[in-house]
């Protein structure tokens, strides 16, 4: 049997949880580390943080996140953004993380993910892919939060990065991300068909029903959502108010409001989905 | 309790380190023999290839040593890789020799499995018939869920624990006998009841020191 794996992302902006579309016009959301607990609290099966900005004066507070969570938090995580060297691999996972998730620099030189894979592990080494479809129906690679164009397709890419030795792919639809219309499903399964190791199906999450079809059509291995969860956490007040950053942009938090298309969720209510579906998870 | 959480190189042993001392172990990280030898007991943790992992263990040498503690009774829990090297031997990337404290080889999942590796929550079956069954699940459900992540497997008759489907294929998911406790799954990263399987361990140290 295959179980399902629900993982939430954070991401995550110097030391704050944030939310965007498209993977930008970031929102403050509140504490990384409290939703990650609350997350785990409550069934998660995996969780990953994006460093989406990763700039060098985020590092040390993304540090100090990672070790307060590997302190708290007994499922494995995995830790994304701005990572460039072989060093940054064995920073991030000795401060705790279970795997780390490299796009860019791996695009820049692939040996990397035949280094990193030897170096760490196989199942330590996930390959974020952020997909952007084309006019004529192709999927391209970009990197940095869907801004650069690399004119990668993203089929054979996927397939490249399998056999230089990647654990796993994280795949993310920059043009769903966000938007609550849905994943990106023929993106995700043409993926997910071609390759052996597990596809993690990434963007446009808006309610459950999007969940069940991409690992029913998308053959999804695993599926991963920020909005639908994050808004959940908010709506039922589940955190209290000191985890919610008095900095940055948070008064639309307080209003109430949430883009219509994304229905608040929380992972047991997803699983039950799942279930109900004929879809097997952890519960 | 003192308890060694043997550093060879292979992975992340902070969260090891971290169940252990959640449960009430001191823990040291070393590749020492003298820590090897003055602990109460042995955890050998570790993710990656088999064939690298024991050249580690030699370099360090630590094959010995590990094989003595084992013989003089010493409580041992080998976790993912760690339970693998306690077979005879290994196919992975070529031929090579393990620890030999089980007869047993360690083997990719067949072609059929369509996704490797083997990454995500999973349950087992439990073989009641294992003397030490009541004491590693002691409070614990037979119908939990536990994190595996793994390309390779356990081929063994002797001393299964417990067993797990993997799309189809069942493999040797955990062992126990005596002393030693092996699990192919990640008890640090399998949430509260994998917290609990420490607790386990740690109360059956204490309880053969007592």
């Amino acid at each position: 049997m295959k179980n399902i794996r629900v993982i939430p992302r954070i991401d995550i902006k110097g030391p704050n949880l944030v939310k965007g579309i498209h993977l930008e016009g970031l929102r403050v959301l509140g504490k990384p580390e409290d939703f990650a607990r609350y997350y785990y609290e409550h069934g998660a099966d995996e969780l990953i943080y994006m460093d989406i900005v990763a700039s060098l004066y985020g590092r040390n507070s993304l540090r100090d996140i990672i070790e307060k969570t590997a302190r708290e938090i007994f499922i494995p995580f995995t830790v994304g953004g701005g990572i460039r060297t072989l060093e940054d691999i064995r920073a991030i996972l000795r401060a705790g993380a279970d795997k780390v998730s490299v796009n860019t620099a791996a695009i820049k030189d692939a040996n990397m993910i035949r280094e990193a894979a030897r170096k760490f592990g196989s199942s330590t080494i996930v390959i974020s892919i952020e997909a952007i479809k084309e006019p004529d129906g192709r999927y391209l690679a970009y990197t940095d939060c869907g801004r650069e164009h690399t004119g990668i397709e993203i089929v054979a890419w996927a397939k490249k990065v399998e056999d230089l030795g990647a654990g796993e792919i994280f795949l993310t639809s920059v043009d769903k991300d966000g938007t609550g219309e849905g994943y990106d499903i023929e993106l995700i399964r043409r993926v997910s068909e071609t390759v052996s190791i597990p596809v993690i199906a990434y963007g446009g999450a808006g309610n459950c029903e999007d969940i069940v079809n991409v690992i029913k059509d998308g053959k999804a291995d695993a599926v991963s959502m920020s909005s639908v969860l994050h808004y959940g956490v908010i709506g039922n007040k589940a955190l209290d108010e000191s985890s919610f950053q008095s900095e940055g942009n948070i008064t639309y938090l307080k209003s109430g409001k949430v883009f219509s298309k994304i229905e608040p969720h929380t992972i047991e209510s997803i699983k039950n989905s799942l279930k109900a579906s004929g879809i097997m998870c952890r519960h | 309790m003192k308890a060694v959480v043997v550093d060879y190189h292979m992975g992340n042993l902070f969260s090891v380190r971290q169940a252990c001392e959640q449960v009430g172990f001191e823990s040291v990280i070393s590749s020492k023999k003298e820590d090897v030898d003055h602990a109460d007991a042995i955890i050998l943790p570790g993710v990656g290839a088999f064939g690298v992992a024991m050249e580690h263990l030699k370099k360090n040498d630590l094959v010995d040593v590990l094989k003595r503690n084992i013989e003089q009774k010493k409580p041992f829990l080998g976790v993912c890789l760690g339970f693998q090297l306690l077979m005879d031997r290994s196919t992975e990337f070529g031929e090579y020799e393990g620890l030999g404290v089980f007869r047993g080889s360690v083997k990719k999942f067949p072609a059929r499995v369509r996704k490797i590796p083997h990454v995500g929550w999973n349950t087992l079956r439990v073989n009641e018939g294992n003397a030490s069954c009541s004491r590693v699940f002691k409070d614990i459900g037979y119908d939990e869920y536990y994190y595996f992540v793994h390309s390779y497997y356990v081929d063994t008759r002797e001393d299964v624990l417990t067993t797990t489907d993997y799309e189809g294929f069942s493999f040797c998911s955990a062992i126990a006998k005596d002393h030693i406790w092996g699990l192919q799954f990640h008890p640090e990263k399998s949430a509260r009841q994998g917290l609990k399987l420490y607790e386990n361990f740690f109360q059956y140290v204490k309880g053969i020191n007592r």
